[in-house]
């Protein structure tokens, strides 16, 4: 990935790696109010450490893949490794904000991909809090998928703004979803349910796939089925609610 | 996640400690302080205080400490707002007060559209909120426009063309949002993030285009460097280490945290000079702006000799080359005077001339001028020994997230009622 000049660790008139730079980084990430590291910008992601079969090395000028999927609040990952051989050429991420559950994830990765030789390369995870540092972790149009399944309720009204969907993270969503980018959600609580189809139905950068899009995509049958919640859900008989939306270019009227 | 903003909400914060502020109106006519609950304005034709109208209220026309002035729309209106959560609108015409704005929560800054239709402001929850001017009402209703999630923001700017809004937060981020047409919808097509630096953005301001199609943003950083940014894409366009390059921090000094951090930026000559104030600076730096190489380097280190000034806002008088300059605080605790500001004007901020900081008997508006914004003409040295402990905090206040306790953290996670509900 590119990376922009003056932004670059290294210098512009001795090409020799700033010091400072680096030692500035050293003691501890300026970014992390939770305990955990975030990229200073999508150019700081290092694909070769969640990737390595696709980037072989850090030096990261030989491909310009990029991240297409992302599972906000991923859980243990079980939607991760059924996208994984579903979409074998997509890169993919979790994000979760749990630090023993993303561990998890990570093993269960790890050890897929031991045991299955070239497979599940395309998925990773990462230890994030998905609403606050989702324009760190992906360009403007960069996703093509963004996954909500059963995200936590957030009953109360006064909590409604921790909820992962809210008119205002739509507009954060909108930006790093391309243009016919679709988000998926689904839920077991119907008044969550309605809430995020209601935020999503009154945003102007997002419109519902028809019933014949919703039958026709594949990701849509795993909403229900790939996720642990899911299926605890299912073994429970449980309604669910889902709502999938399509990232619409901004009308004259808007923009 | 939002410990910070709902711990600060719950809190007693009637302590807090504000920095002073100054604004100069851009035909030179006038110039503004806030220092706590009060607004001073000097007119330099009358060679007077100006006595503000607000006939909603008596005065202080603010019952706290004010966090934002600004001139706007070519110095057509002029809007005041703070912890007293109410924005105020006013005519520097006549400087009656227009319309007064109530906020749900303390305001932390605020912006006119450059067409003077709209006012936006930012509250501690990290909403943008806007107000229509064209309303016939008094009592305008905001209507909120964006948010960051959870960070509170420290500026908001308008770019030149009124495209974009733009708006800095206490983590690292500048969001550059398309300003609809229709803006009373809510500003949901974000165009750009400027990320890259590490420590809170204190400050915005644009260098205007002159032969560029599209201006470039100048950020302040706690990070002590100033950056140059392309807000159509949000590509970083140069770095300037201002206090390593000013010679303010050596490269393996070990200055405290935030002792360099910028604190405020203003453009001059069109951007062509750029200061900076910068915590722990008796002065001011210089910062020439090349803006077809897109680079910043140090011109010139400002400093004031004999007293302690570190200025707490800047402000630009276009049309003589001065800069004006505040340090103060809205409470000096123990202390006689109840609040302190103290005005400086650099004049010669130019390329060619040499840049001198006036003293009190060369200063436009003379005495009578530092009598209304300073509210006295003449402070005794302790007062600014006093302050100077007190500006570094109230900057520190401002900018620097609060940390909480590991286990305050956790103990506010177990009392969370929707992980209850969930169990
Ligand atoms: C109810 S679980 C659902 C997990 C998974 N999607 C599934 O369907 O099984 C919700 C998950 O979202 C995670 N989460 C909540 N807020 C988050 C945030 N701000 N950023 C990232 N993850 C978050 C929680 O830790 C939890 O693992």
């Amino acid at each position: 990935m590119p990376e922009t000049g003056g932004n670059s660790t290294f210098s512009k008139s001795t090409g020799l790696p700033r010091k400072r730079f680096y030692r500035a980084r050293a003691h501890s990430n300026p970014l992390s109010d939770s305990h955990f590291p975030v990229p200073l910008s999508p150019s700081h992601v290092d694909y070769s450490l969640h990737y390595p079969q696709f980037f072989p090395s850090s030096d990261k000028a030989d491909s310009c893949k990029k991240i297409k999927f992302a599972d906000i609040g991923c859980g243990f990952g079980g939607l991760l490794i059924s996208l994984s051989t579903l979409f074998p050429e997509t890169l993919m991420i979790g994000m979760e904000l749990r630090d023993k559950v993303s561990e998890y994830v990570k093993e269960r990765i790890l050890s897929l991909r031991v045991a299955n030789p070239g497979q599940y390369q395309n998925v990773s995870v990462v230890r994030t809090n998905s609403m606050k540092y989702i324009p760190n972790h992906f360009e403007k149009a960069q996703l093509s998928k963004m996954f909500f399944l059963f995200p936590d309720p957030h009953f109360k009204e006064k909590n409604h703004r921790r909820r992962v969907i809210s008119p205002f993270l739509l507009d954060e969503y909108a930006f790093v979803l391309e243009v016919g980018g679709i988000i998926y959600t689904i839920t077991d609580v119907e008044e969550l349910g309605d809430w995020m189809k209601s935020c999503l139905e009154n945003h102007p950068l997002f419109e519902p796939l028809t019933e014949k899009e919703l039958e026709a995509d594949p990701a849509v049958k795993l909403l229900s089925s790939a996720t642990e919640e899911g299926q605890k859900v299912a073994r429970n008989e449980g309604q669910t609610f889902q709502a999938v939306y399509r990232r619409i270019a901004a009308s004259d009227q808007i923009s | 996640m939002d410990e910070e903003v709902a711990a600060s909400e719950s809190r007693k914060e009637t302590t807090e400690v504000a920095p002073a502020l100054i604004a100069v109106h851009p035909d030179g006519h006038h110039v503004a302080v806030a220092v706590g609950p009060d607004l001073r304005v000097f007119n330099f034709l009358s060679n007077s205080a100006v006595s503000l109208l607000d006939e909603s209220v008596n005065q202080p026309f603010h019952k706290d400490n004010i966090r934002a002035i600004r001139f706007g729309a070519k110095g057509k209106l002029f809007v005041s707002a703070g912890d007293d959560k109410t924005l105020k609108i006013w005519s520097p015409e006549n400087w009656k007060c227009i319309s007064t704005v109530l906020s749900e929560k303390r305001v932390t800054a605020v912006a006119i559209s450059n067409d003077g239709l709209y006012v936006c402001f930012a509250d501690k929850f990290g909403l943008v909120w806007i107000v229509d001017l064209n309303k016939n009402s008094h009592d305008k209703k905001p209507i909120p426009l964006l948010s960051h999630y959870c960070s509170i923001i420290t500026s908001l700017e308008f770019s030149p063309d009124n495209r974009y809004i733009l708006s800095a937060d206490r983590d690292f981020k500048i969001r550059v949002t398309n300003f609809p047409k229709n803006p009373l919808n809510g500003a949901h097509e974000i165009q750009s993030f400027c990320l890259g630096h590490t420590e809170f953005v204190s400050c915005l301001a644009f260098v205007p285009a002159q032969e560029n199609p599209h201006s470039l943003l100048l950020s302040g950083s706690g990070d002590s460097t100033v950056r140059l940014w392309d807000i159509t894409s949000g590509a970083l366009l140069y770095t300037c280490e201002v206090a390593i390059k000013a010679g303010l921090l050596e490269s393996n000094g070990n200055a405290e945290e935030h002792d360099h951090a910028v604190t405020d930026l203003c453009t001059t000559l069109d951007g062509l000079l750029v200061a900076v104030a910068i915590q722990s600076l008796q002065g001011i730096v210089l910062l020439s702006c090349n803006v077809s190489a897109q680079t910043l380097s140090v011109a010139k280190v400002v400093s004031i000799a004999g007293e302690n000034f570190v200025p707490t806002c800047l402000a630009n008088n276009p049309s003589t080359r001065e800069l004006w300059m505040v340090t103060g605080v809205s409470s000096l605790p123990g202390y006689d005077y109840p609040s302190l500001s103290r005005v400086l004007v650099i004049s010669g901020v130019d390329v060619e001339q040499e840049p001198v900081v006036l003293g009190d008997d060369k200063i436009p508006g003379g005495i009578k001028l530092l009598e209304t914004l300073q509210g006295t003409a003449s402070f005794d040295d302790n007062a600014f020994l006093v302050a100077a402990e007190a500006v570094k905090a109230a900057m520190c206040n401002l900018l620097i997230k609060k940390q909480y306790p590991f286990e305050n953290r956790e103990y506010r996670k177990k009392t969370r009622n929707d992980r209850k509900l969930k169990e």
